[in-house]
């Protein structure tokens, strides 16, 4: 089925950086306010269906030619080796920890393992739900 | 507010009920979906409204102005798992569709049933 | 050095090999070579945590360093090591028995990694001291048995793991609303720490009504009546490796958890609570006995026998003493073995003849001398007739059921080993004696391999009875932590270790 809606189409291109954008910042902004790797995930896993919805299938595809479930699993892997990083230094496990850098441009700015964790539970939020949306959509 | 919140999550039970009580696949997960919805209204009844904060440190918020955490947590967490519940068996319920021909429950019956 | 976190590596060993198996779905080799090595990684640190559980008391971590009744604490005592261990040692025999049996479209679709996150979530199950962090692995164990329901997508199973979905959905949602009264009566939802705060409040109807509620949660996963409806239908489904994981492990996560919340939150008001448990788990057993005897197709009969067990082992759990608590543990890791022993010796038996119906074989012993002798003992066993793995733990229930002065059930849970017996001897009998009937004679290379690890677990299952003496202090331990509730609550909230 090729849709040809192109109100949609023109409006997806900009909104689906706005949203894609928007998500980098929730995921960010979730260290100390309400956010994280969660919220940021879903809010880029529907950026992908907006585009789905705008464009087929094959289309989004060729742009993001990624293997989401593989991308799941490197997401669970990041998230639990961040997790299993407690095993090394043999405290509780999933005990964070924090130190401050200095970065050019950012200046002053703390890093947490939380943050490795949630980069891996974005991943996992993308790759499953577009894994699943694939199992449904895409023999259509 | 805790009246308001029992009769929704009544409502949303009963309308469930009828939906999984029904005949149509798709309107059984629509169901469960209600279902778990009712479940988490519940939850976060049981856990005591009120609290005018969100239970985040910032400036002027003090210890007696938050939510409870654990409920808002805890339903977070249930939420996540309803969502994967109900994308499987809609994946299962898409594959049975194509292997069947049918969403009514009634037609499903037939070959392969156990004697 | 003090390994604190041995503990969580029975969760986090199958939870990671099964995620880099996602990572290589097409490759056949690696599926077998990895999931094989994941299961037996697994059963490796669950051993070594069960000798440092036995050596040192019960172990705690407290996820995150936040302090005990405010994070999750995992908490391995003697029962859910014992558990864990029996859960990881069975899922690496059924899973080399699956890599002869399977079929590589299945073994493809996801069968290993399923596997492995089903043991994550059932260990995490077994491990956690947080009631609703149980919920949660109670569902990763779920989806993970949601797909291995419909592996392969045949007709029957789709139709089955959607009733299983549903009521599994309907059971969660059951479960989360009574997690909330808890949490409203409480405030807590640490395990420990629900135990004294509800000590403190003492008998109160609101609280019997949660237990009771919790009985009716776990009950539908452990199949008791009356809410085993969905058992036998949705056991029936899916291929043979996946039903000996489902009723080995799955209805015991149930048990487990009725054990762990009767014999340690909801103890203020036994004579409602367990007297409730009790009139449930001799209904039980009198109708898994009917549902024993009345079918004529080999998996039916085993998986109505799960049900006749469910039954004696919460007889034990009700019964509520240490004796018949202590039983209660035996009879439920012997009933772990022999039935995943049992569905291995049923699946041999269908692919030998290629049916599931009794009336249809015959004659089966002088082609097979091996499997038909191993059945029979392998039955002898799971009736419990001395001294193989079901007498010690059938004698302990019965002797602590005549302690509590229940004579009447005592005598039903004895003569349950009748229908047992009688039931199960009968596929020895239509299908090992009389008249040889057409079967398909497969080639012998495959029943051999089919054969490796079920005579395996046979040795392991029939070495579980004969030594059962050498084991005894891990059971009576067991009994002793389980009956007196401080020891857990101590470990949990007596600060860190």
């Amino acid at each position: 089925m090729k849709s040809n809606d192109l109100i949609l189409q023109t409006s997806t291109r900009v909104v689906f950086f706005i949203i894609f954008l928007f998500s980098i910042h929730i995921f960010f902004a979730g260290h100390y306010t309400p956010g994280g790797g969660f919220v940021g995930g879903l809010l880029m896993a529907s950026a992908i269906v907006l585009l789905l919805l705008a464009y087929d299938f094959k289309t989004v595809k060729e742009v993001l030619p990624f293997n989401y479930l593989g991308m799941t699993a490197i997401g669970m892997l990041i998230a639990l080796t961040t997790a299993a990083g407690s095993l090394v230094f043999n405290v509780p496990f999933f005990t964070h920890w924090y130190d401050y850098f200095d970065f050019p441009l950012l200046g002053k700015t703390s890093i947490h393992t939380a943050m490795f964790f949630d980069i891996g539970v974005y991943l996992v939020v993308v790759g499953i739900t577009l894994t699943i949306i694939e199992m449904i959509g895409g023999d259509s | 507010m805790e009246i308001m919140m029992a009769i929704l999550a009544g409502f949303l039970f009963s309308a469930a009920t009828y939906l999984i009580l029904s005949k149509s696949l798709l309107r059984i997960i629509i169901g469960t979906g209600l279902l778990s919805h009712g479940t988490h209204l519940l939850l976060l009844t049981m856990g005591g409204l009120g609290g005018k904060s969100a239970p985040v440190v910032a400036d002027g918020v003090t210890v007696a102005d938050y939510v409870d955490p654990l409920p808002q947590a805890l339903i977070l967490t249930a939420i996540v798992i309803s969502f994967g519940v109900t994308a499987f068996a809609l994946v299962l319920a898409y594959r049975t569709y194509q292997e069947i021909g049918t969403d009514n429950m009634d037609y499903m019956k037939g070959r392969g049933e156990i004697d | 050095m003090k390994l604190i976190n041995l503990v969580v590596l029975p969760i986090i060993v199958p939870l990671f090999i099964g995620t880099v198996l996602l990572l290589f779905r097409k490759s056949l080799l690696a599926q077998r070579a990895l999931g094989l090595f994941g299961a037996a990684a697994t059963l490796v640190v669950s051993l070594f945590l069960l000798a440092k559980v036995a050596e040192d008391g019960i172990q705690v971590v407290t996820l995150g360093s936040w302090a005990a009744p405010y994070g999750i604490s995992l908490v391995s005592d003697m029962l859910s090591i014992l558990l864990v261990a029996t859960a990881s040692l069975l899922t690496l025999l059924v899973l080399w028995y699956s890599v002869y049996s399977l079929g590589e479209k299945r073994e493809l679709s996801f069968f290993y990694p399923a596997t492995l996150f089903m043991l994550t979530g059932i260990n995490g199950a077994f491990t956690t001291g947080d009631i609703f962090n149980l919920f949660v692995f109670f569902e990763v164990f779920l989806m993970a048995s949601y797909v291995l329901i419909a592996l392969g997508g045949e007709r029957i199973q789709l139709r089955e793991s959607m009733k299983y979905i549903i009521v599994n959905v309907v059971a969660a949602a059951l479960f989360v609303i009574t997690i909330g009264y808890l949490y409203s009566i409480t405030g807590t939802l640490n395990m420990a720490d629900l135990a004294v705060k509800l000590g403190d409040i003492g008998s109160m109807g609101v609280i019997s009504t949660v237990a009771i509620m919790f009985l009716v949660v776990f009950g539908i996963k452990a199949g008791i009546f009356p809410l085993y409806f969905w058992l036998p239908g949705s056991y029936y489904a899916p291929p043979l490796p996946v039903l000996a994981l489902f009723g080995a492990l799955l209805t015991k996560v149930g048990i487990y958890s009725i054990t762990r919340v009767y014999t340690l939150i909801f103890t203020t008001d036994v004579a409602f609570t367990h007297d409730m448990l009790m009139m449930l788990a001799i209904a039980t057993i009198l109708f898994g006995s009917i549902g024993a005897l009345a079918y004529m197709d080999v998996k039916k009969i085993i998986i109505y026998n799960i049900v006749i067990a469910v039954g004696v082992i919460l007889f034990g759990v009700a019964a509520f003493n240490e004796v018949a608590v202590t039983g209660s543990v035996l009879y439920l890791i012997h009933d772990m073995l022999v039935k995943a022993l049992l569905f291995l010796m049923i699946g041999v038996l269908i692919f030998i003849t290629g049916k599931t119906n009794l009336r249809e074989m015959g004659g089966l012993i002088r082609h097979y001398p091996v499997l038909g002798w191993t059945y029979l003992v392998a039955v002898f066993a799971l009736a419990g007739i001395p001294p193989l793995s079901g007498f010690a733990g059938k004698i302990l229930i019965l002797q602590g059921g005549l302690e509590g002065g229940f004579v009447w059930q005592s005598i039903v849970v004895a003569l349950s080993t009748m229908v047992v017996l009688l039931s199960a001897i009968r596929i020895f009998i239509y299908a090992f004696w009389g008249a040889e009937k057409s079967f398909n004679s497969p080639p012998k290379a495959k029943y051999v391999n089919r054969m490796i690890p079920v005579v395996i677990l046979f040795v392991i299952t029939m070495g579980y009875g004969v030594f059962i003496e050498f084991l005894m202090p891990l059971f009576q331990a067991t009994g002793t932590q389980l009956m007196d509730s401080s020891l857990y609550i101590d470990a949990v909230l007596g600060g860190e270790k």
